[in-house]
């Protein structure tokens, strides 16, 4: 058909280099999306610890000679602690439920008043209540001397602490897969300013402004960063989904023994991870603008 | 003078003792002046290696010049700024010697460029492509790729790619070189005729008997220096 273009004035897809990148794009973004995904589990996971935790504490009393004893405690602790403003409730840990936790270590031949254990009492604080902790602690103390009360709150700051390790780490991963990414695209452009010098130089000289020319290396490489993105984006979607299948089937996250938190994505996190190839494109398309338009700027 | 004589006000392009060389080799230009008006017809005549495309390069800004001073339509082109270089380039039309067609572009597509990068629409680029293709005798080869045409119908497409845009200024490096002396004449024609419309053309050619068949003004160089009829208008 007379005026239908046969193709773009650069013949940037018959370009051997350029036809590469999305293979070099696919692995990358693949390691970005597993990074991401990390750090999006483990943020998921933290803000779940924090919302359990939040309003929660332990209250520690100390181990009494007999039952009779540790009744009586705990009965004059929850006294103060039921008048303490912004307890919601205070509920001591049922002596029959402490003897099953520590059933699979000592079996049921002995009993936690037998080995004189700490009695517990869980503490519920109202939301938006901000108890002075320091005063409670030492009532507590004055009423029943070696009384500690837990917040939970060094246990929670040391896992902030790893947590925000590991998201750096996972953030240096996607900074230096990104900058590996950018540096792809930068050579194989350049290789393809070389393969094409010819070309270029004559739409240069036919009064092409360098944006025009800028133009067909930027779409070509957004539209190859993208197909390398999907490629790998759907890779990392089929490790993820296999590392949850897999670990569903050991019964880690499974309901019987929750040792380890859910770490499966929620539909953001997936649409987070959905923009990696669309990201990918652009910073392709992008690093191909700049890299060209600077090569043109040397031309006379 | 032979030179067409129309609209002659303006000097189109004017050196002023323009010297070139590559890297640091010898100079291949030396000390060129000229002034070319507005409207004139020069053919640009000379043995291999005078200096002839070097020259016509620095004519269509392909290279800058080592020494001197080059304006195109009056402006100093060291001075001017690259959006306005990218202007004043989409003022002048080039055959190159070696055609220097895109191999995967049809012919049509190699003709519609300087239209396309000027950002013509395309409905004025179909009609004006194929009229011009139809004109120079490829009105059936719209579709064909440069690899599939003959050395004269390369070179007629390269012709119908330079003028396409109605340039102000054509350079033809040897544009009759692969044709025959039928085709030669009427691609002459098409330049006299391009000329009459007011567009300046230069000519390189060997064919002496091109030259001498029209009575234009000729710039001759040898070993890089302009030798006759190169008359700088004082």
């Amino acid at each position: 058909m007379i005026g239908r273009r046969t193709g773009n004035d650069i013949p940037l897809r018959r370009d051997g280099s350029v036809r590469l990148l999305p293979w070099l794009i696919a692995p990358m973004v693949y390691l970005a999306a597993l990074a991401l995904a990390g750090m999006l589990a483990l943020h998921g996971v933290l803000a779940g610890w924090d919302r359990g935790l939040a309003g929660t504490m332990t209250v520690e009393l100390p181990a009494a000679r007999d039952a009779a004893g540790g009744d009586a405690a705990v009965a004059k602790i929850l006294a103060l602690l039921r008048t303490t403003p912004g307890v919601t409730s205070a509920t001591p840990l049922d002596r029959a439920a402490e003897g099953k936790l520590l059933e699979p270590w000592l079996g049921t031949a002995v009993t936690p008043d037998e080995l004189q254990l700490p009695r517990l009492i869980d503490l519920r604080i109202a939301s938006g209540t901000r108890l002075d902790l320091g005063a409670l602690r030492a009532r507590l103390a004055a009423t029943l001397p070696g009384t500690v009360l837990d917040d939970h709150r060094r246990w929670l700051d040391r896992l902030y602490g790893l947590a925000l390790s590991v998201e750096a780490t996972g953030l240096a991963v996607v900074a230096m897969v990104g900058l590996a990414a950018v540096l792809t695209v930068v050579f194989t452009t350049r290789a393809g300013l070389a393969v094409h010098h010819d070309v270029i130089e004559l739409l240069h000289l036919m009064g092409a402004r360098d944006l025009y020319i800028a133009r067909q290396f930027e779409r070509e490489a957004m539209r190859l960063g993208f197909s390398g993105g999907i490629a790998g984006l759907a890779l990392a979607a089929l490790t993820l989904w296999g590392l949850g299948h897999a670990a569903a089937a050991t019964g880690v996250l499974g309901e019987e023994a929750k040792l380890l938190p859910d770490l499966s994505l929620v539909i953001w996190q997936w649409a987070a991870l959905a923009l990696l190839p669309v990201a990918a494109g652009v910073a392709a398309m992008l690093t191909a603008r700049l890299t060209v338009m600077r090569a043109l700027a040397r031309m006379p | 003078m032979g030179s067409s004589g129309k609209g002659e006000s303006q000097e189109v392009v004017r050196f002023e003792n323009v010297g070139m060389r590559y890297g640091t080799g010898p100079e291949v230009l030396r000390d060129i002046s000229l002034d070319l008006p507005a409207g004139s017809f020069h053919f640009l005549t000379g043995p291999s290696g005078a200096g002839k495309t070097t020259l016509l390069r620095l004519i269509y800004l392909a290279d800058r010049p080592t020494r001197g001073l080059i304006s195109l339509f009056g402006e100093d082109v060291s001075r001017l700024k690259r959006r306005n270089l990218a202007d004043l380039r989409r003022r002048i039309g080039v055959v190159f010697q070696d055609f220097r067609l895109l191999g995967h572009l049809s012919a049509f597509d190699n003709v519609a460029l300087p239209l396309r990068v000027a950002g013509v629409a395309e409905a004025r680029v179909k009609k004006n492509v194929t009229e011009l293709l139809d004109w120079v005798g490829l009105a059936d080869k719209l579709n064909a790729r440069p690899v599939t045409l003959s050395g004269g119908q390369q070179q007629r497409v390269a012709i119908a790619r330079a003028v396409i845009a109605r340039p102000q200024l054509l350079l033809a490096d040897e544009p009759t070189g692969n044709v025959d002396d039928t085709m030669a004449l009427r691609l002459l024609r098409l330049f006299e005729e391009l000329n009459r419309f007011g567009t300046t053309l230069i000519l390189a050619t060997h064919n002496e008997a091109l030259a001498t068949q029209r009575r234009y003004r000729r710039l001759h160089l040898v070993n890089g220096e302009l030798t006759s009829e190169t008359v700088r208008r004082a």
